[in-house]
């Protein structure tokens, strides 16, 4: 369109009007820009440009103000910041011709938005507009103060606002209605005012009245229940008026469109009787007649056409429509969707969403086309129809659905694949009858689409997998061979990695053959080859590598024979520069070589993770990303339905941060304790509580369940020759290292008997120390930062209750500032704590804060006391937190 | 609140108009603008006119060299603001007369005047092309 003939015409006019004189002119700055060939040149005439602006302001040239601010505002196109511009706006407002104040007034809705304060200096000047006699700059304020008023300004403004649209003009009405939009949007309480006002202007004439009536109407709707009721009884008679009006109107030129008159006026009012009919039979009642006639009337061959059609439609889904009018709704839905024109294809599948809530029957006959458009070439098709697949899933089509689906899978473009497969594993997962099905379907998933899968899907497989005794078997061995052929599915690698590791005899074994499997041929070495080869394969990541390493020092206790060959493939990695993997591969290699005696009870399987409360937990974590997917997600703590069909009383989704044993739900004695990321794996690879604890263990209320990843739980620690109890302490404690903070290195005024730590655990085992004192203290936690010391105090005649007097010190060199002591305890023990002494810890130990605690222990004599303690505080301003565990108390609490 | 935003772009990618009816940053809009030019330009004549972004949606419609992308919110009808689309070039071609890109490049004020009659905070106004133009019409004759 470019032709040269427009070129030189607009030269010329270029030096026929140039009306400044000095600096570059506008038309000479856009082509400047235009000219520009790389981003940097265009910057750098943006900024000669902004410097001769500011230069201007600063100098308060007059003349080259309009001029400016129209350069502003394309460099403000191009999204160069323009805030110095500001101030400029309000003086070509405040001007007091109409072109100073036209470009002003845009300006100020280009450059300011409703958060700057510049803003509120304008209110004057708009006041004063607002009461000019000229309607086009009542015009331009009104248009002003409804594209970016404040709450402020809209309570200042709105009776001027109210005055306008009773105005006699025509601009100057339709103008004011709009701008109340804003300020009912911005001040509710203010819809009132505006009711009586609104459904009056439904009885105008003029289009632009009507649009904007109609809109402030639904508005008003939205704002306030009054509204809404006061609008039902007073306004559905205009609106069937209108619509009957523009719709049997002969024609009118200015709002005609492919001879339709007006069909945005049309849609405005079927959006509003769509509101107004929702929930209401009476006035459902009323539109029937109006919309059976929009929708037989209006020809669906033109784009307006269907506009109006497609909002009918919907209209007649939203209110109380009767039953005739309904089909006569599916009929135009049909159509739409056989409609080659991809446009209407997309709103038909719009259409169906909401048609589902009032035929579910009328879609599910669509079904075969929308899994077709599932497969469309158009990405903005297929998303709608994969959310109405979904919706359309029930317990009787899901097997063929999920089929299509999963077939699809493999076809489908990578950026698709992310949400087929989300949107597969919920419906998997909701709609499972038997779980072999459901594992299968997992399979195929992961197979297929192994990388797209988001964390939380797999971590539920895990969980399945782990409580489905009898399916064990079978899912390590057609992982197993998953992982043979699809070696680069992430997520698919990791869960055979697992499986192999804890089912590793199974897997050799053909242990737990169903009827349908074929027996396998693998040997204990074909086991860990694959281990191996995931391990060393050059795409893995570190939480692959690390759950590999973990699968290999496993199947060193599963397969004996070749531990060897293990221990050389898991030492391969004791120089590796991710200090995760070395740190495993060391660690791992001792427990193969040095302590053959526990590895076979120390590398068990995993306890079975209790489904119901894992489900519970991930719905909580998870609810953010599942909230997206309409409808609510399947897992809710009421109606739990779990993907094997089984149906598990809710348990209480706790996190197990402060937990002191999985039995007893901790009672936190500090106000807002945040509850930690409910990560899967924690749970999972840290050994669990009272399921593990075995014989010997003198009382299960000790058992821990640690965070750390691979920790084992004192409970645990029991499973070994007794003898290891009460050995010597042990210098380099290797299991116990890895514990963290929790481990508690020794105990200030030890009574007698030496302090023993156990062989795997830094936690004392409580049972060990024996003697009593009146006034003992222990050395409860120190770090390489900060050390506590509980003294305590009996009170004679009530065993039960202690006081605790619990001294903090810092071990740095820099104070530590905000300092908050949190303890939490089991359920069969009351805290009170104390206010401390101060917030603030100073440095290298000169002076310390200090704390009492009341400990009631309900089960005193049963169960000894045991504490989980959390300490947070500044350095120079960064948090930090430090928790650990106190069960080293003296005996006799 | 219905019209989010209504964008000019060429083919090249670049903005030649930029109107947004809610308040974001300037970074904000340039990789908005970014990205769902990349988006739109990336898709066929065949392709249905709807692209799904965040949690906008955007109706465009291309006319020669430029695309005229507007973001609505997702219970807007897609087909109505297609309509207004074309409106809005009808009645730039009414006013500029075939209307071209450098007719918009250099009277960029005077398409947002005409936007600011057709549309305030969102909200369509005004569909009838003479009353849209009457001010500007006006304000050319008086100076």
């Amino acid at each position: 369109m470019d032709t040269v003939e427009k070129i030189v015409e607009e030269f010329a006019s270029d030096i026929a009007m140039s009306p400044f004189s000095s600096g570059t002119r506008l038309r000479d700055m856009i082509r400047a820009i235009r000219a520009c060939k790389t981003a940097a040149e265009e910057r750098a005439v943006v900024r000669r440009e902004c410097a001769e602006i500011r230069a201007a302001i600063s100098e308060n040239e007059q003349e080259l103000r309009h001029r400016n601010m129209a350069k502003l505002m394309f460099i403000h196109m191009l999204g160069y910041p323009t805030h110095f511009g500001q101030m400029e706006c309000l003086k070509l407002i405040a001007a007091t011709g109409y072109p100073e104040k036209r470009i002003g007034y845009l300006g100020l809705m280009l450059l300011l938005d409703e958060r700057q304060e510049v803003l509120m200096l304008v209110t004057n000047s708009l006041k004063q507009d607002l009461n000019h006699s000229n309607q086009f700059i009542v015009g331009l304020a009104l248009c002003a103060l409804g594209n970016i008023c404040s709450a402020e300004m809209a309570r200042d403004l709105s009776p001027e606002v109210e005055r306008l649209m009773r105005s006699r003009e025509v601009n100057t009405k339709k103008k004011a209605a709009l701008c109340s939009i804003r300020i009912v949007r911005k001040v509710p309480d203010l819809a009132e005012n505006f009711m009586g006002l609104a459904s009056l202007l439904l009885k105008e004439k003029h289009h632009g009245i009507l649009i904007s009536a109609v809109q402030l109407c639904t508005e008003l709707c939205k704002a306030s229940k009054d509204a809404l009721e006061y609008l039902r009884k007073n306004c559905i008679e205009g609106l069937v008026r209108i619509l009957r009006d523009v719709s049997n109107s002969s024609y009118a030129p200015e709002y005609d469109v492919a001879g339709i008159s007006d069909p945005f006026l049309h849609i405005r009012v079927l959006k509003l009787m769509r509101i107004l009919g929702q929930g209401d039979a009476d006035c459902s009642e009323y539109m029937n007649d109006i919309l059976a006639q929009v929708a037989t009337k209006t020809e669906s061959n033109k784009n307006a056409a269907n506009a109006i059609l497609y909002e009918c439609v919907q209209t007649i889904m939203g209110i109380e429509a009767t039953s005739g009018l309904c089909v006569l709704a599916i009929n135009i839905l049909g159509r739409f969707l056989s409609n080659r024109d991809n446009n209407i294809r997309y709103v038909a599948l719009n259409m169906l969403m909401r048609a589902i809530n009032v035929d579910t029957q009328a879609v599910q006959r669509h079904r075969t086309t929308i899994l077709e458009c599932v497969k469309d070439a158009d990405a903005s098709i297929r998303k709608r129809a994969l959310e109405l697949v979904f919706l359309l899933v029930n317990d009787t089509n899901v097997k063929p659905l999920t089929k299509e689906l999963v077939d699809y899978l493999d076809l489908a473009d990578p950026d698709f694949k992310e949400d087929l497969t989300a949107k597969i594993c919920s419906i998997v997962e909701k709609f499972s009858q038997d779980k072999l099905w459901y594992l299968d379907q997992m399979f195929k998933v992961l197979s297929l689409a192994g990388n797209h899968v988001k964390d939380d899907v797999w971590h539920a497989l895990v969980v399945v997998i782990s409580n489905a005794s009898e399916l064990q078997g079978y899912s390590v061995r057609s992982l197993y061979m998953a992982l043979q052929a699809f070696v680069d599915q992430g997520s698919l690698v990791r869960v055979a990695v697992w499986c192999i590791g804890e089912y590793g005899e199974m897997l050799v074994n053909n242990i737990g053959m169903l009827q349908l499997e074929e027996p396998i041929t693998v040997t204990e070495s074909d086991a860990v080859d694959a281990v191996q080869l995931t391990l060393n394969r050059y795409s893995a990541d570190v939480t692959t590598r690390a759950m590999c390493l973990v699968a290999l020092l496993k199947l060193s206790s599963r397969f004996p024979s070749i531990s060897e060959r293990i221990k050389q493939i898991v030492s391969q990695n004791k120089e590796n520069i991710v200090l995760e993997l070395q740190q495993r591969s060391i660690e791992f290699s001792s427990i193969i070589q040095r302590h053959q005696s526990i590895r076979p009870s120390l590398l068990e399987r995993m306890p079975v993770l209790d489904e119901a409360s894992y489900l519970v937990k991930r719905a909580s974590t998870t609810q953010g990303t599942l909230a997206a997917d309409k409808p609510a997600p399947a897992v809710t703590p009421g109606g739990l339905k779990l993907p094997n069909g089984v149906a598990k009383p809710a348990t209480s989704p706790l996190a197990d941060l402060l937990d002191l044993s999985s039995d007893d739900v901790p009672a936190i004695a500090t106000a807002s304790t945040t509850t930690a990321p409910n990560d899967f794996l924690q749970d999972l690879l840290g050994i669990g509580g009272v399921n593990s604890s075995t014989a010997g263990a003198p009382s299960s209320s000790s058992t821990d369940i640690l965070i750390d990843l691979l920790s084992i739980g004192s409970s645990t620690s029991q499973n070994g020759p007794p003898a290891a109890d009460f050995s010597p302490p042990q210098a380099t404690d290797l299991l116990g290292s890895l514990s963290s903070s929790t481990s508690i290195s020794g105990i200030k005024s030890a009574p007698a008997v030496p302090q023993d730590m156990d062989l795997l655990d830094g936690l004392p085992s409580n049972t060990s120390i024996s003697g009593v004192d009146n006034h003992s203290s222990i050395m409860a936690f120190q770090s390489a930062t900060l050390k506590i010391n509980f003294d305590f105090k009996r009170h004679p005649g009530k065993p039960q209750e202690t006081t605790i007097h619990a001294t903090f010190t810092n071990l740095t060199s820099t104070s530590y500032t905000d300092f908050v002591f949190q303890a939490a305890v089991p359920k069969f023990i009351q805290l009170r704590l104390d206010p401390a002494s101060g917030n603030v810890v100073p440095a290298s130990g000169n002076g310390s804060v200090t704390q009492g605690l009341s400990v009631t222990n309900n089960q005193h004599g049963q169960k000894p006391l045991a504490i989980r303690i959390r300490m947070s505080y500044k350095v120079n301003g960064e948090d930090r937190l430090e928790q650990g565990q106190v069960s080293n108390f003296p005996p006799g609490l | 609140m219905g019209i989010r935003f209504v964008l000019f772009v060429n083919k090249q990618g670049q903005t030649r108009l930029a109107q947004y009816y809610e308040h974001l940053s300037i970074d904000e809009r340039r990789a908005l603008e970014g990205e769902i030019v990349r988006k739109c330009l990336a898709r066929t004549d065949q392709q249905c006119s709807f692209v799904e972004h965040r949690n906008y949606k955007v109706v465009y419609r291309r006319y020669a060299s430029l695309f005229f992308l507007v973001g609505v919110d997702n219970d807007e009808n897609e087909l109505a603001i297609l309509e207004f689309i074309h409106l809005f070039v009808e009645t730039m071609d009414r006013h500029f007369g075939n209307v071209c890109e450098l007719d918009i490049m250099f009277h960029l004020e005077k398409v947002h005047f005409m936007l600011e009659e057709m549309v305030m905070n969102g909200c369509i106004v005004e569909t009838s092309k003479q009353n849209i133009l009457a001010p500007i019409q006006l304000m050319e004759k008086s100076s």
